[in-house]
């Protein structure tokens, strides 16, 4: 006996089978359930509902839409708002109306297929019950650390009741996904399911219906005290009834934020305060600091900074080209470098048939580990399975020449970077692939109309640079030329998107965007370097600014004779603008075998199996062979700083003013993704509407009467710094 | 010419219809031995070309549950004693065979070609070759498909196929870690290399691998995935049960007619003379009921009662071309037709062989699901059963999986599995697929029958189905 109630346009329709109220989630205007005000009010209409029921003994909470329970709260709500404590409003009623359903005096059952993130893993934790599907796309987590926020409807104080204190300020501050069986270890979930496979409907919807049947059965279970929703006793929690372990552990965990944000982010402090309020002075105090926080939070700029990657992310993952007249089936990567195997392993694992063609059976095989031991480095984390392992493995076919490249798709070369090694193989793969094989450069540097300028078919030319490690950096910067057809950037876009790429367009150029930006700022680190400033102290300048990685660090991770290469070569393109340090530092470094973490030794000492890292101690005499006398008026920390991201953030605006970028968003995403660009400043460009373009003009402006034209202000800079109305975000 | 007229109309799609498939066989007016066909309405599936193949005996030791009577024994002890009652059975001399042929899955590491032990063993002349296939649940009709393909292609004329499988006893082995030290230890040359590699000896090292009924390529075992395959096709506990028991009931009133002819007695070395299945159990409802999930707990569907149980035991056929049998004196119960192997998904779709086997042997037999007399499915599952069932039952599974216009069409359940089965008899893996043609050709000796069908899934996904026409009373 069923009854359903009907609710037209509602995103929440619940029907009664027997006595168990199934309450079911769906937003009919989104791909995704977000916690709007729109749909709390909803819940609420319809949780009164189901509680004025006397037929309804229990209920069941779950999504119609497969792939997701709740994926979070509604973004634009917070940003929407205009003041601290309208935030902190809106988190009072989030924590009230999960009040109301923790204490509902009718058991629900959360059931959860899909991501169940931020705001909708506080709903599901309020329920009495959990229960999960096994399947890959149910992750549960707490991102909103990500976004510069604390989970603000009652996360922060649920949490650590049922997870235990070490696991919930580790879920809350990495802001990490859980898979399902993970979190059912934790004790975040208490059932799982598995998912189904086809039977008389499709798997996705069967798994929905049988994931339904089974919170039924469990809900009934509940009501009949056949399942007890009281979790037992575990020594953890004996643990930390000691006040004095607390104490520990909030302290462990303060120091290990601080050094991992060097303070420059508010939310993961913000959120062990709550953390610690709430267990401390009790649930009121603690709710109260949530959300008042939370209020705050919102309003930072971090916060903004943060969410503007978000939106920047979300938007550089689509295909803005349209969609490719062919679909890549096979791509051959020429050179089994670091770079040609990094890319091989991003690509062979989605299942497109890859060719890793290198010059040398020790160079194949060298490139051939690489991508196994990627893949197995997964198999080890459980991430997949060794047999899954191995089909993936025999998508990939190694090989010296270019037999069966007539058959290929799309030929990405990571071959030296030397046009006239890039002349010679475009020449080669012309002479053997079908004519409508994409050619693409992953040149770092190198104008690709000048690779093109070989090619009989400059159309089908494009620049695809991608970032190393491949498998780890998520950037992917396209360079097109005014030759290059729609089609074949949209090839290529399709063929990132696929290798999970967050991807930006950018025009030709010496440098195209990333180098270019990255190339001054290098230069500035060189001359500070010869200066007399230390590497390690260089490295501590720069990630207190905000930087992951320490410019000296960078240098010897991008390797010496790369930068040395990249320098001269952007240099003779750009002029003295791209002068500053001395060239010739680098080339001594390369001729000496300082070429950076590969050759063990660059600004640092590495030794395999050592986590510490000492600065290299011949590269003092280089040093003094190149010293320069640092002037006082811009050599302090904080002038240091600014004279470093001062050139990157120009060259980037320049970028945009010279039409290599095609919007600020991309720019920020690319330094950010790419560079390291500090993601609490959310990029160059969102920097210099937050700091204020005139406030860095100025600053330039001091610099530049020391050290010349390498810090005069672009044009673009210049009209933002005397309009302050003008902004590269709205 | 005429033959590969056929195999074109045979390679459409949508069957032929009766009268131009008849138009066809007409033209095999060459083809030999046309006169026997039993004059039923139906046309015998002799095909021009193809020899005749037929079952002249089929015997199986008792089927016992694992750690009972047999747990002593080795698995060719086994296989022995059904190639015994083969023989005795037929009067067959011991050199008049050409070929041996077993299957069977977990190996005893000892005998891992059990073929040529058993024949030996069994007294066969040692003159005969003898190999053993492995195809999990299937490997006994592997081994007697291998004999028809070795029979029809004029390599042999007679051939013993059989399967054996001995779960009382299954290889474990000492860790990886475990067995690379004592390999190394055999190569070490002084006493200081010995000591150094036992001393690198840890307790880890000693936990042994047990060998699971899992799938290597998913890692799930066969019982969780069933468990999945029922829910998916939303099969209830009850429905389960309830085949269980009908399993059950129907091996017990067999077992007490006296139907399983094919069941021979075996003295068991140090016991009594073995001479029944004894895993037949007909249970209430109630009883059913009350038994927990086995695999997916608590919410599961599959249990110990609603799955086969962990069986020894040995099975073995003398296949031959129909003149040999006929030279040789005997009486055919069967021919052997059509075959077919399939294999799909071994994640979500590791048991629903019979369902894509069925209608592709059907189709190249040129027959419909209401030509069949005799149904013998294998019952790994009940709930595997019942899922395979409703997937042929299912319009949008037959178009979404089967690439077929409708549903395939369910076998009526008055002539399915009416001797009881897996569930109910016993399941040894390498066994069984003798057991189903046996039946199958009993059957339509004693029903009058005159096509019988039998389909199989089997481990990796993989499934069998055969079609057997019953020989000329």
């Amino acid at each position: 006996m069923s009854v359903l109630v009907s609710l037209n346009g509602r995103r929440r329709i619940y029907e009664v089978k027997g006595d168990v109220a199934v309450v079911r989630i769906n937003d009919p205007n989104s791909k995704v359930n977000t916690l709007s005000i729109q749909m709390q009010k909803e819940m609420a209409e319809v949780m009164d509902e189901v509680w004025a029921n006397d037929a309804v003994k229990s209920a069941v909470l779950i999504s119609s839409k497969p792939g997701c329970f709740i994926a979070g709260a509604d973004i634009n709500m917070i940003q929407s708002c205009n003041s601290a404590d309208e935030v902190t409003t809106l988190s009072q009623e989030g924590q009230k109306m999960f009040e109301r359903i923790e204490k509902s005096p009718k058991p629900i059952v959360a059931a959860i297929n899909g991501s169940c993130l931020g705001g909708g893993l506080e709903f599901a934790i309020a329920c009495q019950y959990r229960i999960a599907t096994k399947s890959k796309k149910t992750v549960l987590g707490t991102p909103e650390v990500m976004l510069g926020l604390l989970p603000g409807a009652g996360g922060t104080q649920r949490l650590p009741k049922m997870v235990g204190l070490p696991s919930a300020f580790d879920m809350m501050l990495t802001g990490r996904n859980i898979r399902a069986d993970k979190a059912k270890k934790m004790g975040l979930v208490n059932q799982l399911v598995d998912p189904l496979g086809p039977g008389l409907k499709s798997p996705e919807e069967r798994t929905i219906d049988y994931l339904e049947e089974v919170a039924i059965e469990y809900a009934r279970g509940i009501v009949n005290k056949k399942i007890p929703i009281r979790k037992e006793k575990e020594i953890q929690d004996y643990v930390m009834s000691f006040e004095f372990v607390r104490n520990q552990i909030y302290k462990t965990v303060h120091s290990k934020v601080m050094k991992q944000s060097k303070g420059l982010y508010p939310a993961p402090l913000k959120i062990i305060e709550c953390v610690k309020t709430g267990v401390e002075q009790g649930p009121v105090a603690g709710y109260l600091s949530e959300s008042q926080n939370f209020g705050q939070l919102a309003r930072t700029s971090e916060s903004g900074a943060l969410i503007g990657l978000y939106h920047g992310q979300v938007a550089c993952k689509k295909n803005h080209y349209g969609v490719p007249q062919r679909e890549v089936k096979t791509l051959a990567i020429l050179g089994a470098g670091l770079m040609g195997a990094g890319v091989a392993q991003v690509t062979v694992d989605k299942g497109v048939h890859t060719v890793l063609k290198d010059t040398t059976v020790s160079g194949l095989a060298r490139g051939e580990q690489q991508v196994y031991k990627g893949l197995n480095d997964k198999t080890k984390k459980r991430n997949i399975t060794s047999f899954q392992r191995d089909s993936i493995l025999s998508g990939l076919t190694g090989q010296l020449d270019y037999s069966g490249f007539e058959k290929v798709d799309m030929v990405i070369e990571a071959v030296f970077e030397d046009i006239h090694i890039k002349h010679a193989v475009l020449k080669e793969v012309e002479a053997v692939v079908s004519p409508h094989c994409i050619f693409a450069s992953n040149t770092s540097a190198l104008p690709i109309k000048d690779i093109a300028a070989a090619s009989k078919r400059p159309d089908k030319v494009i620049g695809m640079h991608y970032f190393s490690p491949v498998d780890k950096m998520q950037l992917l910067e396209i360079i097109t030329t005014d030759q290059t057809s729609k089609d074949t950037t949209a090839s290529a876009v399709a063929v990132g998107l696929k290798q999970g790429k967050v991807i930006i367009v950018v025009g030709d150029g010496p440098g195209f965007y990333t180098t270019r930006c990255l190339a001054p700022m290098l230069a500035e680190a060189v001359r500070v370097l010869q200066e007399g400033v230390d590497p390690k102290k260089l490295d501590a300048l720069t990630t207190s600014f905000g930087f992951p990685v320490g410019a000296a660090t960078l240098a010897d991770e991008v390797g010496i004779d790369v930068a040395a290469h990249v320098a001269e070569d952007l240099g003779k393109a750009f002029g003295s603008r791209f002068g500053g340090g001395n060239v010739e530092v680098l080339k001594t470094m390369v001729d000496l075998g300082f070429k950076g973490r590969k050759s063990g030794k660059g600004c640092y000492i590495y030794q395999p199996g050592l986590k510490t890292k000492e600065v290299n101690p011949d590269i003092g005499d280089v040093l003094e062979q190149f010293r320069m006398t640092p002037n006082p008026a811009v050599s302090s920390d904080s002038d240091v700083q600014y004279r470093l991201v001062s050139r990157f953030v120009n060259e980037a605006v320049l970028c945009l003013q010279e039409g290599i970028l095609k919007n600020p968003l991309e720019g920020d995403i690319g330094a950010v993704f790419g560079l390291g660009f500090p993601p609490c400043l959310g990029g160059p460009f969102r920097f210099v509407d937050s700091f204020g373009a005139d406030k860095l003009v100025e600053k330039m402006r001091r610099f530049e009467a020391v050290y010349g034209n390498q810090f005069t202000p672009c044009q673009l800079l210049l009209d933002h710094a005397k309009d302050s109305s003008k902004k590269f975000h709205k | 010419m005429s033959s590969m007229l056929l195999s074109t109309m045979r390679g459409c799609s949508v069957s032929p219809s009766w009268a131009v498939r008849l138009g066809a066989r007409s033209l095999s007016t060459t083809a030999q031995l046309h006169a026997q066909v039993q004059t039923k309405s139906k046309k015998t599936l002799a095909r021009p070309g193809v020899k005749n193949v037929v079952l002249v005996e089929g015997v199986r030791t008792p089927f016992l549950l694992s750690g009972t009577t047999y747990a002593d024994l080795m698995p060719h002890d086994l296989a022995r004693a059904a190639l015994q009652g083969l023989l005795q059975r037929t009067g067959l001399p011991k050199d008049a065979v050409d070929y041996i042929i077993y299957g069977t899955v977990i190996q005893e590491v000892k005998t891992s070609n059990v073929a040529r032990e058993a024949a030996l063993g069994a007294g066969f002349s040692d003159k005969i070759p003898a190999h053993t296939v492995t195809m999990a649940c299937i490997s006994s009709n592997q081994a007697m498909t291998s004999g028809v393909g070795l029979i029809a292609a004029g390599q042999c004329d007679s051939i013993v196929a059989g399967g054996v499988e001995f779960m009382s006893d299954v290889p474990i082995r000492h860790s990886r870690k475990m067995r690379k030290t004592m390999l190394s230890l055999s190569r070490a040359k002084t006493l200081g290399q010995r000591l150094g590699l036992i001393g690198s000896i840890r307790m880890a090292h000693l936990s042994p691998e047990l060998p699971a009924v899992a799938e290597f390529s998913t890692a799930e075992t066969m019982g969780h995935s069933a468990d999945r395959l029922a829910a998916a096709f939303g099969v209830s506990r009850v429905e389960q049960d309830e085949f269980a028991v009908r399993s059950h009931t129907l091996a017990k009133k067999a077992q007490d007619a006296g139907l399983l002819q094919d069941v021979i007695s075996f003295k068991v070395p140090g016991r009594d003379i073995v001479s029944k299945d004894n895993g037949i159990r007909v249970s209430s409802m109630e009883q059913m009921g009350k038994l927990k999930a086995a695999f997916i707990k608590p919410h599961g569907t599959v249990t110990a009662a609603n799955s086969s149980f962990l069986t020894d035991g040995a099975s073995a056929v003398l296949i031959m071309s129909e003149e040999k049998a006929l030279a040789m004196g005997y009486k055919p119960k069967a021919y052997l037709r059509d075959f077919v192997y399939v294999s799909q998904d071994p994640k979500d779709q590791l048991l629903l062989g019979p369902t894509y086997g069925t209608p592709k042997v059907l189709e190249r037999a040129g027959l419909t699901m209401s030509d069949i007399d005799v149904f013998e499915f294998h019952e790994a599952f009940a709930g595997q059963i019942m899922a395979n069932l409703k997937a042929m039952d299912s319009d949008w599974f037959g178009q979404t999986y089967l690439g077929k216009k409708s549903k395939v069409g369910t076998p009526p359940m008055e002539k399915f599995n009416l001797w009881g089965g897996s569930l109910s008899l016993g399941h040894p893996f390498g066994a069984t697929g003798c057991r189903l043609v046996t039946t199958v050709a009993h059957r339509l000796q004693k029903e009058g029958g005159q096509y019988g069908l039998l389909a199989a899934c089997a481990a990796g996904g993989q499934g069998h189905a055969m079609v057997i026409e019953a020989y000329p009373q």
